[in-house]
C-alpha cells in the first residue's frame, strides 16, 4: 500500500505520454494561513482536466484559465494571489492568506 | 519541464533517493538537484548550493533568495517506509494504519497461508525469506523494520539484516523473555550491546495496549517517536505488547 496523497507528476507523466498537453502549476510561496504549503501541485490538461491542488479551491479555476494560455505560448509565469478572508470563509478556512504559484508548460 | 526531469524525478522516487527540482525564478533556467552529483548546470555558487541542499534535507519545498537569486527549491524525499515480517493478525491492523501515516508499508512472510491479498487487501507482499527480503528491498535511513512473528526462524534473519542496515527504526514483539533470548542468539551470532539496544523489545509504547488494534497504535506512536527524533522508549515502560 502506498501513502494515501497522490504523485500529481505521475499523472502529468501520462497525460503527457498520451499525447495531451499538460501544464504544471506549482505553490512556490506562501504568506499567512495559505491553504496547502509551498510545494503543493495542480497538473492541468488542455481539456481543463486537472489532478492535485494548490489552494483547496478557491483559486484553482484562474490558475487553469492560466494554464491553459501556458500551454499554448509556453511562457512560464508567476502568479500572485490574495485570498481575501470572504474567499477563504467560502472554502472553508478561518481567515485569509496570500502566495504565488509558478506555472509551466510540460515539454 | 521537460519531461526528462519529470522522468527523473519519478525514477528517483522509485529508487528511494531525495532529488529537487530547481527552478531560477528570474531567468526560468531548471535544473535537477542531486545532493550526490558533482554537476552544477543551473551554475549555483557554493552557497546557492548549501541552501538547495539544506532545504532538501529539511524535505521543505521553499523559495529561497540567495545571492541576488530567487530560486525555487521543489524538494522530493521518498516517503518513509515499514517492513513488517509476519503477516499475522496485529499486522492486518497495524499496516492499514501505516499507510495511513504516510509509510509505504510492505509485509515479508514466507507462510504463504498468512500473506495473502484477502488478509491484506492493497498491501505490497513478500513471500521470500525476510533476508533476502530485506535485502531485495535495501533497507535505507528512511526504513523501519518491525517482527512480528514469534518465530525465530523468521525474525531473527530479519533482524540480522535490519541491524545490519541504517534503519530508523528496530522493533521486535515478543515478551520480555523471548526477547532476552533473542538478545542471547543475536550475540551468539555477533552482534554487540550496542548494536542490539538498537531494538525495540517488546516492540511499541508502553500504553497498556491489549487488542491487535491497539498493540498496532502502540508500535506506530513508537515509530513515530523515532521519526521525528523524540524519545522512543517511555519513563516508566513496562513495554506494550509483553504478553
Amino acid at each position: 500500500m502506498t501513502p494515501i496523497e497522490e504523485d500529481v507528476l505521475e499523472t502529468a507523466l501520462n497525460w503527457k505520454q498520451a499525447g495531451r498537453r499538460v501544464a504544471v502549476a506549482t505553490v512556490t510561496s506562501t504568506w499567512g494561513s495559505s491553504p496547502r504549503p509551498a510545494g503543493s501541485q495542480l497538473v492541468v490538461d488542455d481539456k481543463g482536466a486537472m489532478v492535485g491542488s494548490v489552494s483547496g479551491g478557491c483559486i484553482e479555476g484562474a490558475v487553469v484559465r492560466e494554464a491553459l494560455e501556458v500551454m499554448q505560448d509556453g511562457k512560464p509565469r508567476l502568479l500572485d494571489f490574495g485570498i481575501t478572508n470572504e474567499q477563504a470563509w467560502e472554502v472553508g478556512l478561518a481567515c485569509g492568506g496570500k502566495l504565488q504559484v509558478y506555472v509551466e508548460r510540460l515539454e | 519541464m521537460k519531461a526528462a526531469f519529470l522522468e527523473r524525478l519519478l525514477a528517483a522516487k522509485q529508487a528511494r533517493q531525495a532529488i529537487a527540482l530547481v527552478t531560477d525564478l528570474g531567468s526560468n533556467a531548471q535544473a535537477i538537484f542531486d545532493p550526490v552529483a558533482p554537476d552544477n548546470p543551473l551554475d549555483l555558487t557554493p552557497a546557492q548550493r548549501d541552501a538547495v541542499s539544506a532545504a532538501l534535507d529539511a524535505n521543505q519545498s521553499d523559495e529561497i533568495e540567495i545571492e541576488g537569486r530567487r530560486l525555487f527549491v521543489q524538494a522530493r524525499v521518498p516517503a518513509p517506509r515499514l517492513i513488517v515480517v509476519g503477516a499475522v493478525h496485529i499486522t492486518q491492523a497495524l499496516a492499514p494504519m501505516a499507510a495511513l501515516a504516510g509509510y509505504e508499508v510492505v509485509v515479508v512472510d514466507p507462510r504463504r497461508a498468512f500473506a495473502t491479498a484477502e488478509r491484506f487487501p492493497g498491501i505490497n507482499l513478500r513471500h521470500d525469506w525476510p533476508d533476502e527480503a530485506l535485502d531485495a528491498l535495501q533497507v535505507d535511513a528512511r526504513s523501519a523494520v518491525v517482527t512480528l512473528t514469534h518465530d525465530p526462524k523468521i525474525d531473527d534473519p530479519a533482524l540480522d539484516r535490519a541491524l545490519k542496515s541504517p534503519a530508523f527504526y528496530i522493533g521486535a514483539l515478543g515478551s520480555k523473555k523471548t526477547h532476552a533470548a533473542r538478545l542471547h542468539r543475536l550475540k551468539s551470532a555477533g552482534f554487540d550491546d550496542a548494536a542490539l539496544a538498537r531494538i525495540h523489545g517488546p516492540a511499541g509504547l508502553a500504553i497498556g495496549a491489549k487488542s491487535p488494534a491497539e498493540i498496532a497504535i502502540s508500535v506506530l506512536a513508537q515509530l513515530t517517536a523515532a521519526r521525528h527524533g523524540r524519545p522512543t522508549r517511555l519513563a516508566d515502560a513496562t513495554p506494550a505488547a509483553a504478553q
